[in-house]
C-alpha cells in the first residue's frame, strides 16, 4: 500500500495495480499466486504490480478491502475496483474479472487474421 | 424477588447460561442464552431481530462485563448506531471504550468474480481480529444470510457456515445469528440445520390494525424453557418481554389486611378489609359507583403512605381528580407526593399485550403496593374477550406474585353478572357487586359482597350512599322501603307512596303525572 505513492499518477491509465489477499501458505493461496503471475506475464506485459497481503500476519487489513473470501484478488487500478475470488485457476474468468477479455479477444482475432 | 429466586431452582445446572439482561427473556429461557454456543434468531422483516441482537451485545458489555463483536452484513455500524440511539444505546461510545467491536461486512455480488476454489477464511480472520481487539465473549452476526447473495457457490458457502458455527463454539463465544424467516422453514437458507442449541423465533402480527410482536423459543437444547409465544415490546428502554403464562401458583400469601377505604365495607369483611396482595373485583352497572369505591381504596392506601397506581381506561387524570372531589376524595396532594400515580390511556391504543406490558413496566418502575384498573371491561372494545381474559389472568398472576393488592372495576348490566366476569372470577379473591334496586320509584344503590376468599364476610345487600364525605353503607336493602316511607315523604317520589299520603290536591297530582310521563319518555 505504501508503494502506491511511488507510482507515477500519469501511468495509471493502463497500469494494473493488483493486490492478492491470502491467509498463510495454503495450497489455494499458492495456486492463486502462481496463476496470477502466469496470467499477468501473458496478458499484461509488464504493466502491472502485484502486492501480496497475508491476512494471517496483518488481519486488520481485511476490513479495508472488504475481504471475506480467500484468496481474493483486488484490482485497485484501473478503476473501478474489481474483485476476483478463488484460486484463479479459470483463466478465462480471471480475464473477464480483470476486464482483459476484450484485449484477449482482439489479439486472438488479429492472430487469426494474420 | 423471593419468587424469582425460587424459580431459579428449576434450572438445569449443567448448562451454563449467558444472561441477556432483557426483561423477561432471561426468565423464559431459564437464565439466558446457552453460554459459549450459538443462538439463531429468525423472523420476518421488521420483527426486531437486529434489535434483540444489539441489546444482547450492549447489555452484555454494560451489565455483565462481556464485551461483544457485532458483524453487520446489511447495515453499516453508523446506521445501526443511529437506529439504537433512541433506546439509549451508544454504540460509538462502547466501541471507543473497547467494549464493543463493530465490523461491517459488505458483500456486493456484482463486484465479485469467482474463479476456482476459495473459502471464507477472510471472515474468520476478521472475526478473530475483532474478538481479540476487545476480548469479546459475545458475537452477533446480522444477518449471516446476506452471504448467500454474495457468493454463488452454495457448496462452499454451506461448508463455510458450518465451519463458522463450529469455530464460534470452539472459541466459547456466546453468539447470536439472525436470519430471515423462510417459507415453511425457520430460516430462508436453513441455518437451523447447523445450529441446534437454541432457536428463537420472532413474529410481528397485525390483528385488527393493532400490531403485536411476539417471541417464541422454538428450541433450546438441554434446558427447560417457556414454549409459548410471548409478546414483547420495543420502546425507549429497549426490549421487554412478558413471560406470561410461566407463572406457577406459588405466590406467598399475606395474612395482613388492608382497609377498603370505606369503613362500612371493612365491617362487612370481618371489620378489617381486603387481604393484602389479593385481587378485588368491583362490578356493577353504569353509574353505580365503581370508580368511587375504587378511588376510596386508593385514597386510603395513600393515607397509609403506600404507593398506588391508578390506571384509567375511561377518564383522564384531571377528570377523575375533579369528579372525586365531589365525593370528598382529593387526589391532588397524593399525586404531588408521588404516592398516587395515575395513568390513563385509550383501550384501543394498543393490543392486549401492549396494555399488559405497559402495566408491567409501570409496576416495575413505581413498585406500587396497590394497583387499580378502571375499568377492565373497556379493554374488550380493543380486543376479543378471550384475549382480555388471558391478559387479565396474566396480570393478576403477576400482581399476586408481587404481592400487590389490586382492584379491578368492571361494567356489567343491571343486576347481571357478565360473561366476562365469570371468566376471571376464579382469579378474584374478593368480589364486590354493586347494583341498583328500585323501590317505590327510587333507584337505590345496593352493595353486596359476592365472595371473599378466606374470610367470614357479610352476605347482606346494603344500600350504598354516595355522600360528599365518601361512600357510606346504609342498612340492609330489605329495610329500605320502610325507611323511605318514613324519612323522605317531601321528595319527588311521592308517587310511590300509599294513596292516603299522596292525595294532597289535584294540582300536585297533575304535576306528578306530567313528570312521570316525561320520565317514561
Amino acid at each position: 500500500m505504501k508503494k502506491n505513492s511511488q507510482e507515477p499518477a500519469a501511468c495509471a491509465d493502463n497500469h494494473f495495480q493488483l493486490r492478492l489477499y491470502v491467509a498463510g501458505q495454503t495450497p489455494k493461496s499458492v495456486a492463486a499466486l502462481s496463476n496470477l503471475r502466469r496470467i499477468c506475464a501473458t496478458h499484461l506485459d509488464g504493466r502491472y504490480r502485484i502486492e501480496v497481503i497475508d491476512l494471517m500476519k496483518n488481519p486488520q487489513l481485511a476490513q479495508g478491502d472488504q475481504i471475506l473470501a480467500i484468496p481474493t484478488l483486488v484490482r485497485n487500478l484501473p478503476k473501478p475496483i474489481r474483485k476476483i475470488i478463488g484460486d484463479l485457476s479459470d483463466t478465462e474468468r480471471v480475464l473477464i474479472g480483470l476486464d482483459l477479455r476484450g484485449l484477449q479477444v482482439s489479439k486472438a482475432n488479429k492472430n487469426a487474421g494474420a | 424477588m423471593a419468587q424469582r429466586n425460587s424459580s431459579a431452582h428449576h434450572d438445569i445446572p449443567t448448562l451454563e447460561k449467558a444472561r441477556t439482561g432483557i426483561a423477561g427473556l432471561d426468565q423464559i429461557s431459564g437464565g439466558g442464552l446457552p453460554k459459549g454456543r450459538t443462538t439463531i434468531v429468525c423472523g420476518g422483516p421488521g420483527c426486531g431481530k437486529t434489535m434483540l441482537g444489539l441489546e444482547f451485545l450492549v447489555r452484555g458489555a454494560t451489565q455483565f462485563n462481556e464485551p461483544g463483536v457485532l458483524v453487520a452484513f446489511e447495515e453499516t455500524p453508523e446506521e445501526m448506531a443511529r437506529n439504537v440511539a433512541s433506546l439509549g444505546f451508544d454504540l460509538k461510545d462502547l466501541a471507543e471504550r473497547k467494549k464493543l467491536s463493530l465490523d461491517f461486512v459488505y458483500v456486493e455480488p456484482s463486484e465479485i468474480q469467482e474463479t476456482g476454489e476459495y473459502d471464507l477464511e477472510g471472515l474468520f480472520i476478521r472475526l478473530q481480529h475483532a474478538v481479540d481487539s476487545v476480548g469479546a465473549k459475545r458475537v452477533m452476526l446480522d444477518t449471516l444470510e446476506a452471504l448467500f447473495s454474495g457468493f454463488s457457490n452454495p457448496g462452499i458457502l454451506r461448508a463455510e457456515i458450518r465451519r463458522l458455527f463450529r469455530w464460534l463454539k470452539e472459541k466459547g463465544l456466546t453468539s447470536m445469528v439472525t436470519a430471515e424467516k423462510g417459507e415453511g422453514t425457520l430460516t430462508r437458507h436453513g441455518l437451523e440445520e447447523y445450529v441446534s442449541d437454541c432457536v428463537i423465533l420472532l413474529d410481528h402480527r397485525i390483528t385488527e390494525q393493532i400490531s403485536t410482536r411476539r417471541m417464541r423459543i422454538v428450541k433450546y437444547r438441554g434446558t427447560k424453557h417457556g414454549a409459548d409465544e410471548y409478546p414483547f415490546l420495543i420502546d425507549e428502554h429497549g426490549m421487554s418481554l412478558l413471560p406470561v403464562t410461566s407463572m406457577e401458583l406459588q405466590h406467598k400469601v399475606s395474612n395482613q389486611r388492608v382497609p377498603t377505604g370505606v369503613p362500612d365495607l371493612d365491617n362487612m369483611l370481618e371489620r378489617k378489609g381486603y387481604f393484602r396482595g389479593s385481587s378485588v373485583l368491583m362490578t356493577g352497572a353504569a353509574g353505580c359507583g365503581k370508580t368511587i369505591l375504587a378511588a376510596s381504596f386508593a385514597e386510603a392506601a395513600c393515607k397509609r403512605g403506600e404507593r398506588c397506581l391508578f390506571i384509567g381506561f375511561e377518564e383522564s387524570m384531571d377528570q377523575i381528580t375533579r369528579n372525586m372531589k365531589s365525593v370528598g376524595i382529593n387526589f391532588e396532594p397524593w399525586i404531588k407526593k408521588g404516592l398516587l400515580i395515575h395513568r390513563a390511556w385509550r383501550p384501543t391504543q394498543y393490543g392486549m399485550e401492549m396494555h399488559l406490558l405497559r402495566i408491567h413496566q409501570l409496576i416495575e418502575k413505581y413498585e406500587p403496593s396497590n394497583v387499580i384498573i378502571d375499568p377492565i371491561t373497556n379493554l374488550i372494545t380493543a380486543s376479543t374477550e378471550k384475549d382480555v381474559h388471558s391478559m387479565l389472568m396474566r396480570l393478576m398472576d403477576f400482581l399476586k406474585e408481587k404481592g400487590v393488592t389490586s382492584v379491578f372495576t368492571s361494567l356489567s348490566n343491571v343486576g347481571e353478572i357478565a360473561e366476562s366476569e365469570v371468566g376471571i372470577s376464579s382469579l378474584i379473591d374478593t368480589w364486590v357487586l354493586l347494583r341498583y334496586t328500585e323501590l317505590f320509584g327510587k333507584r337505590h344503590r345496593g352493595l353486596f359482597v359476592l365472595k371473599a376468599r378466606g374470610m367470614a364476610h357479610s352476605t347482606q345487600l346494603r344500600e350504598m350512599l354516595i355522600t360528599s364525605q365518601g361512600i357510606k353503607l346504609g342498612p340492609a336493602a330489605a329495610l329500605l322501603a320502610y325507611r323511605d316511607r318514613e324519612r323522605e315523604p317531601q321528595l319527588d317520589h311521592q308517587a310511590a307512596l300509599p294513596k292516603s299520603v299522596r292525595s294532597k290536591g289535584n294540582r300536585r297530582t297533575a304535576a306528578l303525572t306530567r313528570r312521570s310521563s316525561r320520565g317514561a319518555r
